[in-house]
């Protein structure tokens, strides 16, 4: 060889394709995952589609027309607002509680902590049917414990005579129950979440407030709380939006009953459009999610940005 | 009567001995500096004081009262921390009227008292920023202000001066002498800046190891060191040490000097060989080796920009050293010892 060996430019300096190659994957699975069923859902809502004819026919906004005619959407809609607010609000003041003890040292903390964040570990299937055994309503242990209590059952005990409080039957028990579940399955991950912001705040801050004569109480709320508010409201965003979305639990324990009681958007769409067939119904009830999720994480992150520029 | 007093106290970490047996006790209104090396205990020291950290043994008192078992806000301490650790989401104001709402102070007296201290400081203006707004100054006497407003027996400061530039550092200095002359507190100040602790303290106790190796004011421990380690810890450069027939002699690079400088008639004359020069704002630090003395050995003199006497690399020279200047130390414990013929 006689000429100088000139170093030649690979493809991996030529930073700009790499940005395209390496963005590819992940601008295909949102294209193929989230954007294609988007249109797809608001194609289906503006057609005739069921699963006996899948031929496309344009019948304009009569799939809105028919769910706004009927009582169940209403009730559902009004269903998902409750079990999401009461559920949220539950998820992030125990995520709050459970933060603290994951911060703490104490001994066997190990152990507490697998507990604690077991819930969000097992796959939701298999641990909402435990929740419908425990809850069932002839054999459920929790009965069987306030009657043991001496709680239930008998003359004049608290919580009536009756020998079961049949958890998922009752109206609102059942919404209860739904939400009692959700809660103990998302509330490790707003822990989790929290101790994120916890561990953020420099010791120093709780050390002075210490000396400077605040007891445990004035700490939390005057310190820890204003300084973990950020991220809580990123721990209400992941709940609100899990719980918007979830229809596993309700799926599981009540199917929607008793009597619509439990119905939320997202089981009411998968029945009308999958078990029902009604696939542009059930598309249009389930469009109703986007705007109202759309709605929260701007109002969310609104909320934190306004805290930040504080 | 001892504002604070410290009675043997220990702390261990593990198996760390991070304060190791210290007696301290601090006279009403005094300026007391705890100096020493990172790691040698002093913020842990401080720390126990406040009651961040409970002692694993012996016993902190406060104004006479045994405080060891108190939590810190039964102590009546205040202490500005090396972060300042003001709440970011309260305002100046709200910062430091938090002591009085954690005592309970109606809220009338609350203002009379916040204005109080920020006029004292001079912060008036900033009472509505957030600290964030702050400089870092700035910052420092809110820092003040809020363990001045509860009136406390003692300020326990934590460094802090260490987050400021080196610029703002000795104005920051300046200012919290000041401000300790007209309040009159008792004052304990961590630090490892030995020109912080000799420009601030009335009392230096210089620290190693969680023991406290001396305590006396600032021209008493840098003038008689009790040992090696406060010798060549505080002074810069340190304290030359020159090993001889198993005492160590001692003298600062200020004092051994050319001839015909030294005014006292009693001198010991060295022989130095120059090898470096250093031209420090005014001063020369003449780096070289001294013989004469006992084994040849590597030391600086430092001579003030009033020595004009030609130094130059290479050669050798006869300095000298007042005799009185001469400090003695045992070789193998460091410890200070009597005068020897030189």
């Amino acid at each position: 060889m006689t000429a100088v060996d000139v170093p030649r430019r690979r493809f991996a300096d030529r930073e700009g394709a790499l940005a395209w190659v390496f963005l590819m994957p992940s601008v295909f699975y949102i294209l193929a995952l989230v954007a294609v069923p988007f249109v797809l859902a608001v194609g289906f809502s503006l057609s005739d589609v069921t699963a006996g004819d899948p031929s496309f026919n344009w019948v304009g906004l009569d799939n809105f027309r028919a769910i706004f005619d009927d009582p169940v959407f209403w009730q559902s809609l009004g269903n998902t607002f409750l079990f999401t607010t009461v559920s949220m609000v539950l998820i992030v003041v125990f995520g709050k509680v459970l933060a603290n003890i994951l911060v703490a040292d104490f001994r066997g903390k190990w152990l507490v902590r697998f507990l604690v964040l077991l819930p969000w570990t097992t796959p939701v299937a298999l641990s909402a049917i435990s929740w419908l055994w425990l809850l069932d309503s002839i054999f459920s242990p929790i009965d069987w414990i306030l009657r043991q209590l001496g709680l239930l059952g008998g003359q004049g005990a608290p919580l009536g005579n009756g020998t079961n409080m049949y958890w998922l039957g009752e109206p609102g028990l059942a919404m209860a129950s739904v939400i009692a579940v959700h809660v103990w399955r998302l509330t490790p991950l707003s822990a989790v979440i929290m101790v994120a912001g916890l561990v953020a705040i420099p010791r120093d801050l709780d050390e002075a407030a210490r000396v400077d004569g605040a007891g445990y109480w004035r700490r939390m709320f005057e310190v820890t709380i204003p300084l973990v508010l950020p991220v809580a409201a990123v721990a209400a965003l992941f709940g609100a939006i899990f719980t918007f979305t979830d229809m596993a639990v309700v799926d599981v324990l009540t199917n929607g009953g008793p009597n619509n009681a439990t119905q939320v958007l997202t089981s009411w769409a998968f029945f009308r459009g999958i078990d029902g067939g009604d696939v542009g119904q059930g598309a249009a009830i389930a469009l109703f999610l986007f705007p109202l999720l759309l709605a929260a994480a701007i109002a969310i992150l609104r909320a934190v940005r306004r805290m930040e520029v504080q | 009567m001892a504002v604070v007093e410290v009675k043997n106290l220990v702390k261990l970490f593990g198996g760390v001995r991070a304060v190791d047996g210290v007696d301290l006790a601090t006279e009403e209104g005094e300026y007391l500096v705890l100096l020493g090396p990172s790691g040698c205990g002093k913020t842990t020291l401080l720390r126990t004081i406040a009651g961040l950290e409970q002692p694993t043994s012996g016993d902190v008192l406060i104004n006479g009262h045994l405080v060891t078992a108190l939590p810190p806000r039964a102590r009546g301490v205040a202490m500005v921390f090396q972060s300042y650790a003001l709440y970011p989401h309260k305002t100046v104001f709200a910062n430091i009227a938090f002591p009085l709402r954690a005592a309970g102070m109606d809220s009338q007296a609350r203002v009379r008292k916040v204005n109080w201290a920020a006029g004292l400081l001079g912060i008036d203006h900033l009472l509505k920023r957030k600290p964030r707004q702050l400089s870092g100054g700035e910052r420092q006497r809110v820092a003040l202000a809020r363990a001045l407003v509860r009136e406390p027996l003692v300020f326990l400061l934590d460094e802090p001066l260490s987050n400021l530039d080196a610029k703002l550092r000795a104005s920051a200095r300046d200012e919290l002498k000041r401000f300790q002359d007209e309040i009159g507190t008792t004052t304990i100040y961590v630090t490892h800046d030995q020109v912080e602790a000799m420009g601030l303290g009335d009392r230096i106790a210089v620290l190693r190891d969680g023991k406290v190796c001396q305590i006396g004011p600032p021209v008493e421990v840098y003038d008689d060191p009790a040992d090696t380690f406060v010798a060549t810890f505080i002074g810069s450069p340190p304290m030359n040490l020159v090993t001889r027939d198993g005492v160590l002699v001692g003298f600062r690079p200020e004092h051994l000097l050319p001839p015909g400088v030294t005014v006292s008639p009693d001198r010991v004359t060295i022989s130095l060989a120059v090898d470096r020069l250093e031209y420090l704002s005014g001063d020369r630090h003449v780096y070289g080796t001294v013989t004469g003395v006992g084994e040849p050995t590597r030391v600086v003199a430092r001579l003030g920009a009033t020595v004009d006497m030609p130094v130059v690399a290479g050669e050798t020279y006869d300095f000298e050293v007042a005799r009185n200047r001469l400090r003695f130390f045992d070789a193998e414990s460091g410890k200070r010892m009597d005068s020897v013929p030189v």
